[in-house]
């Protein structure tokens, strides 16, 4: 009976020196590739076969990448989404993670302080686009002097609303509103054309919330925490502006609708289905809503957020990283692939005359990556060239950012937004609730997060 | 003293292995062979578990002393992921709407299928046809269940709500009220699993011997003293091993809250896992999501030995 039990305690160690064999990553062994010799980078958001006109043109990049650069493979490894924030950590622990992979610019600082990407700004300078890129979008990817990644799509937030609405609730399209007392009035009107329009949506969940209460903030000129980011800034004159202004169109005017606790999809959803007004949001929105929700581009328009003239407007965008484990060689091939198909005008994402050739949309004015510089001017000719949308929709936009300032997403973005979920879905589900008692509530817990050493 | 207490009493000695006659080897040899089949069998089941059951609670039981950003070393920090969660005024909240969600799961979800079982046991036509019925939720994917139910509580056209106003009743918040949206999400809970509850307890209930009920019918009982007298007591273990279950299920509520209110309004739909959820995979934070993660697995492992326990007890009978 002993020696069964020893025999069973064997099996089980040697199951268990098994996992710990098959967990175990052997990446950090491997040896350094020769710096001429034959290198294979994986890069992240190769678009899906789902998407077959976009993944056509990333085949096309890479076989016309590889020409120019026989020792380089670039690997694309699709998905969509490109990123699922929730398996980012899954995929480093596990050895999975791609050579460079793609970041939401709200992850990019979070990822710069656990160290989970490589420091490449002994290498960037190979990159002559760089010195063009705009100052505020390369701030993002970096700390201090040091660099981790680069941008690939760059915008700020701004009030996207359905034209098609506007002209059925006998509203102007071509004049969208420009401040929140218009909004105000434009929602109603849309409200009143029947049951389940919705005038103006807002998310309050998923951290969704905090996320849209930045944005509206930062256009009244406000902070989500003080400059040295370490104490929370958002209980102010403009947060409770903020909060107000939801909870008059949520109670007082009833145009946001009944529905709440919204998260990303759920706004999308609705502004495809024709039946939401109006929304904070960037031009990236029109673009997903088109291609995923079943909406059409002429429909839709936007504008900057209302009151935002001369001050901040919230910045979102992505780009790359590289993975902390990659190679010099693969950092040096990286950059090589990312300078030609993300920075190069008239080059891959850049490269308008063939996404119009494959009946792609063109003409959204998004990514704005240069701003005004040689590149900027030489991207915004060529879209406009190969138009395939309604430019015009989207001029009140463009109109407004001479004079918006970008601004960053605050430090441990996540955990503030959280915070401040509770504060959006109190003001837009409770007709009660307490607007200087939610902020100073946020502003204790907020305070707390940023004291937390991470 | 019979032989076996007598090998069972004698204690080991060191080397005895070596002086035990070459029968008891070849015996040994003999049973081995007989049950290799069955040792390959646990050997699979054995590292199936260490892969996927074993090594991530080791795994998650390390990183919650651990800050570590799966790049470098894990840096040892004691407890300061327990510290610092403990610290988060979510995790109050967290802890209450959990012990709240399972109390009421328990009330609605635990009694409601019971019911159902002693009433489909009952019944004398269609039993196939309504078993079937019941158990139709469970056959759904529970995340097409949950956004079936997101439809049913919209507060506009919801399916609730209208039909609360056929009976002239004023529509609710349902998920968008911190009043009601813990006991929407228990509703929705207790729909998806209530097939297999009531499917326990129906089988449970058939175990019984028909001539308990047939004297208690002789002895003039009605439908509720033969509940009380016979099913009750016959199936007390059963009752009490998934009144168990059930808390152990409960208290990981997850995908109600993740799908249907985000955690709010205002934190009400917070619950434990939900909250682990948000500090490793929105946060980034892994050590504090473990340490939340250890600090449930504790508490459920209370109720798990019970549960041991209990099923021992019944397995003797």
């Amino acid at each position: 009976m002993t020696t069964t039990r020893r025999g069973l305690s064997l099996l089980l160690v040697a199951g268990l020196g098994l996992v710990a064999a098959s967990c175990g990553s052997g990446d950090a062994n491997k040896p350094a590739a020769n710096a001429d010799g034959p290198v294979t980078i994986t890069v992240g958001c190769e678009p899906p076969k789902s998407n077959p006109k976009e993944r056509e043109a990333w085949e096309a990049d890479v076989a016309t990448f590889h020409t120019a650069h026989p020792n380089i493979t670039v690997q694309g490894k699709d998905a969509f989404p490109c990123i699922n924030p929730d398996t980012f950590q899954a995929k480093l622990a596990g050895g999975t993670q791609e050579d460079l992979f793609y970041v939401y610019y709200t992850d990019v600082q979070k990822i710069i302080q656990k160290k989970q990407a490589a420091d490449i700004s002994q290498y960037v300078g190979s990159v002559k686009e760089v010195n063009d890129l705009r100052k505020d979008v390369m701030s993002t990817f970096k700390d201090g002097d040091k660099t981790y990644g680069l941008p690939r799509n760059n915008y700020n937030m701004g009030l996207v609303y359905n034209r098609k609405l506007f002209t059925q609730a006998g509203l102007d399209p071509a004049n969208p509103p420009k401040t929140w007392t218009e909004v105000q009035d434009a929602a109603k009107k849309i409200a009143a054309l029947g049951p389940g329009y919705v005038g103006f949506g807002e998310y309050s969940a998923g951290n969704t919330g905090g996320w849209h209460f930045a944005a509206e903030l930062y256009a009244r000129g406000g902070s989500m925490v003080s400059d040295d980011g370490k104490t929370a800034a958002f209980n102010s004159d403009e947060g409770k502006a903020v909060l107000e202004n939801l909870k008059k169109m949520r109670w007082d005017d009833n145009s946001m609708g009944s529905k709440q606790l919204l998260q990303w999809a759920d706004l999308m959803r609705m502004m495809g289905g024709g039946k939401l007004g109006m929304m904070i949001g960037a031009p990236d929105v029109v673009q997903s809503v088109n291609n995923d929700f079943k909406g059409k581009f002429e429909d839709y328009g936007v504008t900057a957020v209302p009151e935002s003239d001369g001050k901040s407007s919230l910045s979102g965008g992505d780009g790359y990283m590289f993975n902390p484990k990659a190679s010099p060689e693969k950092i040096k091939a990286g950059l090589l692939w990312l300078e030609f198909h993300e920075l190069t005008p008239g080059k891959g994402q850049f490269d308008y005359a063939r996404a119009k050739s494959q009946g792609r949309p063109v003409g959204l004015p998004i990514p704005d990556l240069y701003g005004t510089s040689a590149p900027g001017t030489q991207i915004t000719a060529l879209r406009k060239q190969y138009a395939t949308v309604p430019v015009d929709n989207f001029t009140p936009y463009v109109d407004a950012q001479g004079n918006i300032t970008n601004k960053l997403e605050p430090p441990k973005a996540q955990e503030l937004y959280a915070v401040l979920d509770v504060a959006m879905s109190a003001v837009l589900t409770r007709k009660d609730a307490d607007i200087n008692k939610l902020l100073s509530d946020a502003e204790s817990k907020a305070n707390k997060i940023l004291a937390k050493n991470t | 003293m019979s032989v076996t207490e007598e090998r069972i009493r004698r204690p080991h000695v060191v080397g005895a292995t070596e002086s035990q006659p070459p029968d008891d080897h070849g015996a040994l040899r003999r049973a081995v062979g007989r049950n290799l089949t069955a040792y390959g069998f646990l050997c699979g089941a054995l590292i199936c578990f260490a892969l996927f059951s074993w090594y991530p609670m080791i795994r998650e039981v390390v990183l919650s002393f651990q800050q570590n950003n799966f790049v470098d070393p894990g840096v040892w920090v004691g407890f300061d992921n327990f510290k610092s969660v403990i610290a988060d005024p979510a995790f109050r909240s967290a802890w209450l709407n959990t012990a709240v969600f399972s109390g009421m799961a328990l009330v609605i979800g635990y009694a409601v299928p019971f019911v159902l079982a002693v009433v489909l046991n009952e019944l004398k036509h269609a039993k196939a046809y309504l078993r079937f019925v019941v158990y139709l939720p469970v056959m759904l994917p529970p995340a097409v269940a949950v956004l079936l139910f997101k439809w049913f509580y919209d507060p506009g056209n919801g399916l609730f709500n209208q039909a609360l106003g056929v009976v002239n009743i004023p529509p609710l918040g349902w998920l968008d009220s911190t009043n009601t949206a813990l006991i929407s999400l228990v509703i929705v809970s207790t729909w998806m699993n209530l097939g297999t509850g009531t499917l326990i307890y129906l089988a449970a209930l058939q175990s019984i011997p028909g001539d308990l009920y047939e004297s208690a019918e002789l002895d003039g009982a009605g439908l509720f003293k033969r509940v009380r007298h016979v099913t009750i007591p016959q199936t007390r273990l059963i009752l009490l091993v998934m009144l168990l279950l059930q808390i152990v299920a409960t208290m990981q509520v997850f995908i109600e809250p993740y799908l249907l209110t985000g955690g709010g309004p205002e934190n009400a739909t917070v619950t434990v896992a939900y909250l682990m959820y948000q500090y490793a995979f929105n946060f980034g934070d892994f050590g504090g999501g473990s340490a939340l993660g250890l600090m449930l697995m504790v508490v459920l492992l209370v109720f798990s030995t019970i549960y041991l326990r209990v099923s021992r007890e019944e397995d003797a009978r």
